[in-house]
């Protein structure tokens, strides 16, 4: 066994994520898929950081961390701000940004 | 020199002159294939999962599952941070939001695009296809260096990251604190909802201007005044005998006129005569009652 499958395993992951944001309609699970598309990136620069042998890798794997936190926070306010007007949280039905 | 073997003097500068064997021993290798199934699962299970609350806790399995391999990876920093941030804060804030706004909302089944699902599919296989080719295709030969020696330098694994953090990656990590500060500040505006603000909700005063200047001053008639039941679904009646319009409620449409009919006859003493059923009903037939 080789790191190299660490590599295989988060481009699986990554795929799935895709296919769930072009899936699902619920905003949030999207947001999840989104979520689990980061996660896969991830694993592959700590799967980098150790096939070359440098923390670089980590480290801007902690920044896409802290890039995902704040992401989720922000776009979980706003999926809530738009169910508060259009009581409802699917894709479909935010059709117009404004009403 | 040829430009061949200068590539060849590149490459052969590329590889560490004394390398390093990044050895997988068996204890990693069950480790991967005990924890990468169970991440494989895990993405499966929540993009299939039909409640988006299933969906989050199977998220939850592959980001337990990819902490877990973090530290299997020679990064125990990350794969801490990666359970505390994700699973213990990012999931736990997506489960209150779900909560908050779409439990129920399950997915619709309805295709909005045709053949939407298909194409993403379709889509799907081939990305994955293609990055997981080029992927084992370009990494197969590539030897990895590892990160003991890294690690065992230099104050280990935590110290070292802090000190890239702060010395290389400074102004980077100081943008972060710009950006997450914004993001907060951003939720706060775009989560708060201006219920009780001055302004929104009548005073006192307010309301009862709007109702003198209104049609009607006065309170409604209440419900069953002089009526022989004290139901809210019972009229009340004016002192000639006709039912109250006001003091029907809009809510129970079931109070037809002709029900009422008995009670304004009795109030307005067109009645027949009071008898033992007069509140009952009338009395059953000699036939009826056995």
């Amino acid at each position: 066994m080789t790191p190299t499958y660490y590599l295989l395993l988060s481009a699986l992951l990554f795929s799935l994520g895709a296919v769930g944001v072009l899936v699902r309609r619920n905003a949030i699970v999207v947001f999840m898929c989104v979520e689990l598309m980061l996660n896969a990136v991830n694993l592959t620069l700590v799967t980098f950081s150790r096939m070359y042998g440098e923390l670089d890798g980590q480290v801007m794997a902690f920044f896409v961390m802290v890039v995902a936190a704040a992401e989720v926070v922000v776009g979980l306010t706003i999926i809530m701000s738009i169910f508060r007007t259009r009581r409802s949280a699917s894709v479909d039905d935010s059709n117009l940004l404004k009403y | 020199m040829s430009l061949l073997s200068l590539a060849q003097d590149f490459l052969a500068a590329a590889q560490p002159a004394t390398p390093v064997a990044d050895t997988i021993g068996t204890g990693e290798t069950v480790a991967f294939w005990i924890l990468g199934p169970l991440s494989l699962a895990g993405a499966l299970g929540m993009l299939f999962a039909r409640n988006a609350v299933h969906s989050a806790l199977w998220l939850v399995l592959t980001m337990l599952s990819l902490g877990v391999m973090y530290m299997v990876q020679q990064a125990p920093f990350l794969g801490f941070v990666q359970i505390i941030v994700y699973t213990g804060a990012i999931m736990m804030l997506f489960l209150f939001v779900l909560m908050l706004v779409g439990r129920d909302s399950s997915d619709s089944i309805v295709e909005v695009l045709r053949g939407q699902r298909l194409a993403a599919a379709v889509l799907g296989v081939g990305f994955a296809g293609l990055i997981v080719g080029s992927l084992a295709q370009a990494f197969t030969r590539v030897d990895s260096v590892g990160l003991a020696a890294v690690n065992s330098s230099g104050g280990g694994n935590v110290a070292n990251i802090g000190t890239a953090l702060f010395t290389k990656y400074l102004f980077v990590f100081e943008l972060t604190s710009a950006l997450l500060i914004t993001a907060a500040v951003g939720a706060m505006v775009l989560a708060y909802s201006d219920k009780h603000g001055k302004g929104l909700k009548k005073t006192q005063r307010e309301l009862v201007e709007e109702r003198f200047k209104g049609d009607r001053p006065g309170s409604l008639p209440g419900p069953g005044v002089f009526a022989t039941a004290n139901s809210v679904a019972t009229p009340a009646l004016l002192p000639d005998g006709s039912v109250a319009e006001e003091s029907l409620s809009a809510l129970i449409e079931s109070t037809a006129k002709e029900r009422l009919a008995d009670d304004v006859a009795e109030v307005s003493g067109t009645a027949h005569q009071a008898d033992a059923h007069a509140l009952t009903g009338p009395a059953p037939s000699k036939e009826g009652d056995k």
